[in-house]
């Protein structure tokens, strides 16, 4: 650490001079014109204060969300000119283990208070959104897989579900059965993989293993199911790839009894536990009205008191057939958000039982033969059949002009997909409103004030994925 | 497609009068008719469907008496002119659309002929706001047409600050500025990066990795 503070401080007052250079010719560049055609835009780090913009600073400063006075600019009260001796401005990550990936965070901190914070985010960007574009629906499920890797199967649903919107598919019920009940368990396996780096960011190890090991028994079930442990690509426009294995539900019984029992013994470990709860209650406190304007979703903002989960407001596949209850929280806090997600879970295990209980059967696809592929059967019989599955594998298919926004509950958030298209057999466009990403924004709102041995709880509560954030 | 006149009561709770909308994707013949296509239409056909033959749309979502057709969460859209954007957002946030969920543009330079409601040109960019109303249970996505020649757009920043960071994105990709951003820098790509990758005109692949004090290719 001792390093890191040195050497960011010598960075920032190194690289001062030339900041305020940039800043400045930017400042004074009025034709937006030369704006756009400038491609130093200026650095995307935290600048000391008497180089930031006052805009810039009032975000940064948070006065701008000191609500509920509103979005009133408050200037008397942000010290611009802060000697900056006296604040030290640190890098933390881009490789550091509790950043979850490569998150970059610059803070500027009066002793051990962080004053300011600004995440730097874009190292894992791999341009997915462009290379949607260029492959066609069919293809695109193994691009958008890829994004939020710790819950591939929701990427593929939202996706799925806004080419089913633009072709006007409708499903048969079992493949919305199969969906939900996919959907729900990838919800488990990520809460579980989020409480076992939690559990490690705030020192408790065993809580990693304990974490992993149930998690590895949804990744079991993943790989019978779908042949692989992430990245699926099984939820398809459609429906989904394949039926569910045989003895599923003995499977899927067994995963609802372990993690339901594993989850006391977490109880007995995290939730009454004086250092966890020291650590992670009235930290990192972020309001209902700030969540809100910050666009936060999920769990952050269910944590806050605001009953709002897209299976319960909007609900999509067949989420208003099943009881289950919205958890919120009051404070807004570490502890609300651990304890929503740790209550998700036993919903979600509530919600696989009744899925379990009521699959219906049927196709697990819809029978479009322009949508979906023919069953392997029929392609010996039938000449239509072979040249209906070689078209849509060679070409794909088609999907009407128009766009279409579709939005679905993630163990993250509100995940969106902004789907249009042009008539053609690939996306015009293809944008993923991705939840860590923007819940991101309500990190500095969070740490703001707090002390710096605080942040990494903090960080692993907001539970970014990185690649869903740099796509 | 429905499209309002002025006289038209509008069915969106703070849409100011004179503000361009409609309900649905626009769409070509042949592709489904009904006036905003299923968003979720993933929702089972009832045939066979467990239990409770409701309709699986929006069971929870209320909707105004006389407010007008029924409409499918997320697929209102608002046509605002370039100068009034800002503003009609201003007032749909008023009139309860309290969150902003997710912006971002589109370049339309390959697909110019789409269909917009009467008195909106088409340009290259759009920028796309889809506003969401917790109380309503409600989407609104204001599609708001931003020229090439000067692809400047006002921030919503000051009445959205969650829009920092989807603004920043589409500068980044798109290079479209927003004015009265506070800091508008790239966000994904490095920070000398040279142009902008999600415009239609920028090749995919074979682009040399620019990267600050890297070696040139070796």
């Amino acid at each position: 650490m001792a390093d890191t503070e040195s050497v960011g401080t010598a960075e920032a007052e190194a690289s001062q001079e030339g900041r305020v250079h940039t800043r400045e010719a930017e400042a004074s560049q009025e034709s937006s014109k030369e704006f756009v055609a400038e491609t130093s835009e200026g650095s995307q780090e935290l600048a000391p204060r008497r180089s930031t913009p006052l805009g810039e600073l009032h975000r940064e400063v948070g006065s701008v969300l000191r609500l509920p006075e509103g979005n009133v600019l408050d200037a008397s009260d942000i010290v611009t000119e802060a000697p900056d001796s006296e604040t030290m401005i640190i890098n933390m990550g881009p490789q550091h283990p509790s950043t979850h990936g490569v998150l970059r965070l610059m803070m500027e901190l009066d002793g051990e208070t962080v004053l300011r914070t600004k995440p730097v985010v874009g190292y894992l960007h791999t341009g997915m959104e462009k290379t949607g574009e260029e492959l066609t629906y069919i293809q695109g499920g193994t691009n958008v897989t890829r994004m939020d890797y710790l819950s591939p199967l929701n990427n593929e649903l939202v996706f799925a579900l806004a080419v089913e919107a633009l072709l006007g598919l409708e499903l048969p019920p079992r493949a919305v059965w199969i969906r939900m009940l996919l959907s729900e368990l990838q919800r488990v396996s990520s809460h579980l993989m989020w409480l076992a780096t939690n559990g490690m960011d705030v020192g408790s190890t065993t809580m990693m293993i304990f974490g992993f090991r149930e998690r590895e028994m949804l990744l079991a079930f993943f790989e019978k199911t779908t042949g692989v442990r992430m990245n699926h690509n099984f939820i398809r426009t459609g429906g989904t790839a394949a039926d569910l294995p045989d003895g599923w539900e003995d499977d899927v019984e067994l995963i609802c009894d372990t993690v339901v029992a594993r989850l006391d013994d977490y109880d007995e470990l995290l939730t009454g536990q004086p250092i966890f709860r020291e650590r992670m209650e009235g930290v990192g406190v972020l309001s209902a009205e700030e969540a809100i304007a910050l666009s936060a979703t999920g769990p952050i903002l269910r944590s806050t008191g605001i009953p709002w989960d897209l299976r319960r407001s909007m609900p999509y596949l067949a989420y208003e057939e099943v009881d289950f209850d919205v958890i919120v929280g009051t404070y807004g806090d570490n502890f609300d958000r651990y304890a929503v997600r740790m209550n998700e879970i036993r919903e979600s295990v509530g919600i696989i039982r009744q899925v379990v209980e009521r699959m219906p059967r049927g196709d697990y696809r819809s029978d479009d033969r322009k949508v979906t592929p023919p069953p392997r059967s029929l392609i010996d019989e039938s000449m239509e059949s072979l040249i209906h599955h070689f078209k849509i594998f060679t070409d794909g298919f088609k999907v009407p002009e128009g766009e279409v926004y579709v939005a679905i509950e993630s163990p993250r958030g509100e995940i969106g997909c902004y789907l249009v298209s042009d008539g053609s057999g690939k996306p015009y466009r293809m944008h993923i409103r991705a939840p860590s990403f923007v819940n991101l924004q309500s990190l500095p709102v969070m740490l703001r004030g707090g002390l710096v041995a605080d942040a990494v709880a903090t960080i692993s509560s907001v539970d970014p994925v990185m690649g869903e954030v740099d796509r | 497609m429905s499209t309002a006149s002025e006289t038209d009561s509008p069915p969106i709770p703070g849409l100011p009068a004179g503000v361009a909308w409609s309900v649905g994707a626009p769409t070509q013949a042949g592709a489904p008719t009904q006036a905003g296509a299923p968003t979720q239409a993933g929702a089972p056909t009832q045939a066979g469907a467990p239990t409770q033959a409701g309709a699986p749309t929006q069971a929870g979502a209320p909707t105004e008496p006389g407010s007008g057709p029924r409409v499918q969460t997320g697929q209102v859209l608002v046509f605002p002119e370039l100068s009034r954007y800002h503003e009609v957002a201003e007032s749909l946030q008023r009139g309860g659309f309290e969150m902003l969920s997710d912006l971002c543009a589109v370049d339309y330079l390959t697909h110019p002929g789409r269909s917009l409601p009467g008195g909106i040109r088409p340009e290259r960019f759009e920028v796309v706001a889809n506003l969401l109303s917790m109380e309503h249970g409600r989407r609104v996505r204001l599609r708001v047409q931003v020229p090439a020649e000067e692809p400047v757009v006002d921030s919503l920043w000051d009445i959205y600050p969650g829009a920092e960071a989807m603004e920043r994105e589409a500068y980044d990709l798109f290079g479209i500025v927003f004015r009265g951003h506070p800091d508008l820098t790239r966000i994904l790509m490095p920070e000398e990066w040279e142009g902008h990758p999600l415009r239609k005109d920028y090749a995919v692949g074979r682009v040399p990795v620019q990267f600050k004090e890297a070696p040139g290719p070796r």
